[in-house]
């Protein structure tokens, strides 16, 4: 039997349950047999007419269609998915209760163009249209719907009644690290006893026009619109940005104690989380690398291990020039003369950057990559860059015998997490 | 881990809102009953504005101060002054390990470019290819990194260089209640030593009062305080920056840091606000934070109804306690409002006594004797309870 607690003393967190959902489809299955055959998911957008748009195309999850289509509606059904699905390989709790708090990574809410159109419809004005005029609108109490709707805690509202989650529910963004920080939250609370179980869930239903421009003003996404599923390409040399994706990823995470009394299947172990946030730049790195080469290290020594037990990175991966510069600098600073040895890939070559929802998407995708040792490739991996000397599995799938896995997760606003998943306890 | 709750105080507050900025500011303004309102500018909505601030003292480099809207300086300056009064200004090795939790909304808008998109896209046939052209061309790219809630922490770690961590917690109220409770609690069992907690607001939006007008909450008409708003309830969006420094005792003496006040015990609850569900709630975590011996109550009733009935009713059961409802004198900041209550208790139990009433309805009452321990409370207009017991340090 494996000890119940780690060499410092606190709860060994495990993982009992999973759920994914991706452009690639719903549920673990299915996205592993595409992500291991090297699949894209990635697809020109018809949600809205992209005319006037240099990036046409996205991971948009187009078979899940709720009419009228908003961010948060989106966020939720994907969650929904994700959570069902966790919960069901977990078998926790009971039908709409499950005993533990909700940490839901979603992204920031907002009222959209379509409710903007409606509201100055209704006011009735055409002439410089102004907010008092869909102030007034809203005044009329015929909106109603919209304030729960867009308020910011909406979404994690919801799935708390949905699901049955205990206490405060928890939504949280730390750009695109945020799924990383919703599975940190819930093994912090275990690790403090405050609960034995906790739902770790990230989201991201908000491919629409506005976003899709915001990210494109900022350079940071690919317009090379075709062929769409050769756009994302992570660590090549003629990588030019990221691909917006939508999913969601769940996680059950429970003390090995609980778990191990209500005779739960393991699935694999949160060992370590790090955290370092970065000062330099809203949206760029620093140059030295040294948060994301913290933030690696924190998580190594919170898991216990050196970087010498590190067998597999899942990367962040964008295909940003700048990320997976970054990303190879820290990754080779602390792995040292091993770094160009331990596999490195980028689930986003394959279902793009979902966003809020990434850090969990990937970290489920890691779990499976630890439980059937075998690891997704990074694909569109066809003019290697010189200056990143990394095996990064190009292309296609590979086994290989993994015990510890990272799970990085960078974002705008310098947020760093790395997450260290293990097959088993030790 | 740590086997008993480690001792935990607020060792800094920074604090600004339409009062001023700063424990005296506030304290004096509290004392002497001041309100300040805007009742034209977002007629017929009524606000609390942001008191003249000059964000140079804590944001010195303009470029910085150009990357953010008005929520982000809000926040980033009264991070600063938190930090300050911590001692922890310009401590590098101090605020490399810092933990820091925001509590924000974002989506600040450029109104302007919204207004003339719509009455643009009145006049075209093609609605989505002119909506993507004039997305192209109105959007600022600097105007996205000022939307993003995760983007006052970002910038609060650029200005101050706050690093350890950083997390945004979104959702009203309870965002913020959640807040100070996860940091309280990472400090109380060991897993942090110190940590910035709080939020900020800008009232003075009209995108942000458009969220609350879909249920008609913003406050209209006669100003009353928020226990007389009867048959005309809602709330006055309040600007306001709240931050606290949070620190284990052991860790605050070992580095000489003089504490404010004890941050006892924090809780919070979710409830599906079904008639009577926020009254039992409050005194259910009441048990929890056992507030024995506490003289007052600082109340964030929001003024919106049910929420602010049923909060009164479960006050009304203790009787013996003084409640203050500052969201009279401050309004309404959402996120912000539980950090700002907390520190606003934090600077009555260090003054010894509670600052004066002057709610026409009765409903508060003079306080009597010395103040040791304050209860504070969040109860959310939509969703979501807190409680917090701040203690004065002997």
């Amino acid at each position: 039997m494996s000890a119940m607690r780690d060499k410092a003393g606190r709860p060994v967190v495990v993982i009992t349950g999973s759920g994914l959902v991706t452009s690639l489809g719903a549920g673990k299955t299915d996205n592993w047999r595409r992500l291991t055959a090297g699949e894209s998911g990635i697809h020109a957008i018809t949600r809205f007419a992209t005319e006037g748009l240099k990036t046409r195309i996205a991971g948009t999850v187009d078979f899940v269609t709720d009419e009228p289509v908003s961010a948060p509606k989106m966020a939720e059904s994907l969650a929904e998915i994700a959570i069902e699905e966790a919960i069901a390989q977990a078998r926790i709790g009971s039908r709409g209760r499950f005993p533990g708090p909700l940490f839901l990574a979603v992204a920031p809410n907002e009222i959209e163009w379509l409710q903007r159109e409606e509201l100055a419809r209704a006011s009735g004005a055409n002439e410089g249209i102004s907010y008092d005029d869909l102030l007034r609108a809203a005044a009329s109490g015929r909106f109603r719907p919209y304030h729960e709707r867009f308020a910011f805690g909406s979404v994690g509202e919801a799935l708390a009644v949905t699901f049955g989650t205990e206490g405060s529910p928890i939504s949280l963004s730390t750009a695109c690290a945020s799924g990383a920080s919703a599975i940190q939250l819930g093994l912090e609370a275990i690790r403090r006893g405050e609960t034995d179980a906790a739902l770790c869930v990230a989201t991201d239903g908000s491919i629409n026009a506005e976003s899709l421009v915001r990210f494109s003003l900022l350079s940071a996404l690919s317009t090379q619109n075709d062929p769409p599923e050769g756009a994302a390409k992570p660590f090549s040399k003629n990588r030019d940005g990221f691909v917006m994706a939508e999913g969601a990823g769940a996680m059950v995470l429970e003390s090995y104690e609980a778990a191990t009394a209500r005779g739960a299947k393991i699935l694999g172990v949160v060992a370590g989380c790090g955290e370092l946030a970065d000062s330099f730049h809203r949206t760029r790195s620093s140059p030295d690398g040294k948060p994301i080469i913290g933030c690696l290290r924190n998580a190594i020594a919170d898991a216990g291990l050196t970087a010498d037990d590190i067998d597999y990175i899942n990367a962040h991966g964008t295909g940003t020039p700048e990320n997976d510069k970054m990303e190879c600098l820290a990754v080779s600073a602390v792995l040292g003369e091993r770094a160009k040895d331990v596999p490195i890939s980028s689930n986003k070559s394959m279902v793009g950057h979902t966003l809020s929802a990434a850090g969990a998407v990937e970290a489920v995708v890691t779990l499976m990559t630890l439980e059937h040792q075998r690891i997704p490739p990074t694909i569109n991996y066809n003019v290697p860059d010189p200056t990143i000397v990394l095996d990064v599995v190009p292309n296609t799938a590979r086994d290989a015998r993994m015990r510890y896995a990272i799970s990085n997760s960078f974002g705008f606003g310098g947020q760093n997490v790395s997450l260290v998943l293990a097959r088993e306890p030790a | 881990m740590v086997d008993t709750p480690r001792e935990t105080w607020i060792t800094g507050v920074g604090i600004v809102s339409s009062l001023g900025e700063g424990p005296d500011a506030h304290w004096q303004a509290l004392e002497a009953g001041k309100v300040h309102i805007e009742t034209t500018a977002h007629a017929p909505y009524i606000v609390h504005p942001l008191a003249p601030t000059n964000f140079d003292l804590q944001i010195p480099k303009k470029g910085d101060q150009r990357q953010m809207e008005p929520w982000q300086r809000i926040g980033t300056y009264a991070a600063g002054l938190a930090l300050d009064g911590a001692g922890a200004k310009g401590n590098a090795e101090l605020l490399g390990r810092m933990d820091m939790i925001v509590a924000a909304g974002g989506g600040e808008r450029d109104l302007a470019a919204d207004s003339a998109i719509l009455t643009g896209l009145r006049k075209v046939a093609a609605q989505e290819p002119f909506l993507n052209e004039r997305l192209m061309n109105d959007l600022r790219p600097t105007l996205f990194l000022a939307q993003l809630s995760n983007l006052l922490a970002g910038n609060i770690s650029i200005v101050h260089g706050v690093t350890g961590s950083s997390r945004t917690f979104m959702g009203e109220e309870g965002a913020g209640v959640d807040a100070v409770r996860i940091g309280f609690a990472r400090i109380q069992s060991g897993q942090s030593e110190i940590a910035l907690v709080g939020g900020a607001q800008n009232s003075e939006r009209k995108e942000m009062l458009l969220l609350y007008e879909f249920a008609r909450h913003n406050l209209t008409g006669e100003f009353r305080s928020v226990w007389g708003r009867g048959e005309h309830p809602g709330f006055a969006l309040g600007s306001m920056g709240a931050f606290l420094v949070l620190e284990s005792s052991d860790h605050a003496r070992a580095r000489g840091a003089k504490p404010l006040a004890k941050l006892a015990a924090v809780a919070n609850a979710r409830s599906n606000r079904k008639p009577g569900e926020v009254t039992a709630t409050l005194g259910a975590l009441w048990d929890k934070i056992a507030p024995t011996g506490a003289g007052a109550i600082i109340s964030g009733a929001t003024g919106v109804e049910p929420a602010t009935a049923e909060e009164r009713a479960f006050l009304a059961s203790h009787p013996e306690l003084a409640v203050r409802a500052t969201g009279t004198h401050i309004g309404h900041g959402v996120e912000p409002q539980f950090a700002m209550n907390v520190a606003l208790a934090a600077i009555a139990v260090q003054h010894g006594r509670l600052f004066a009433t002057h709610d026409a309805t009765g409903f508060e009452h003079a306080a009597e004797g010395a103040l040791t321990k304050a209860v504070v409370t969040g109860v959310g207009h939509w969703r979501g309870e807190g409680l917090a017991l701040v203690e004065k340090i002997d």
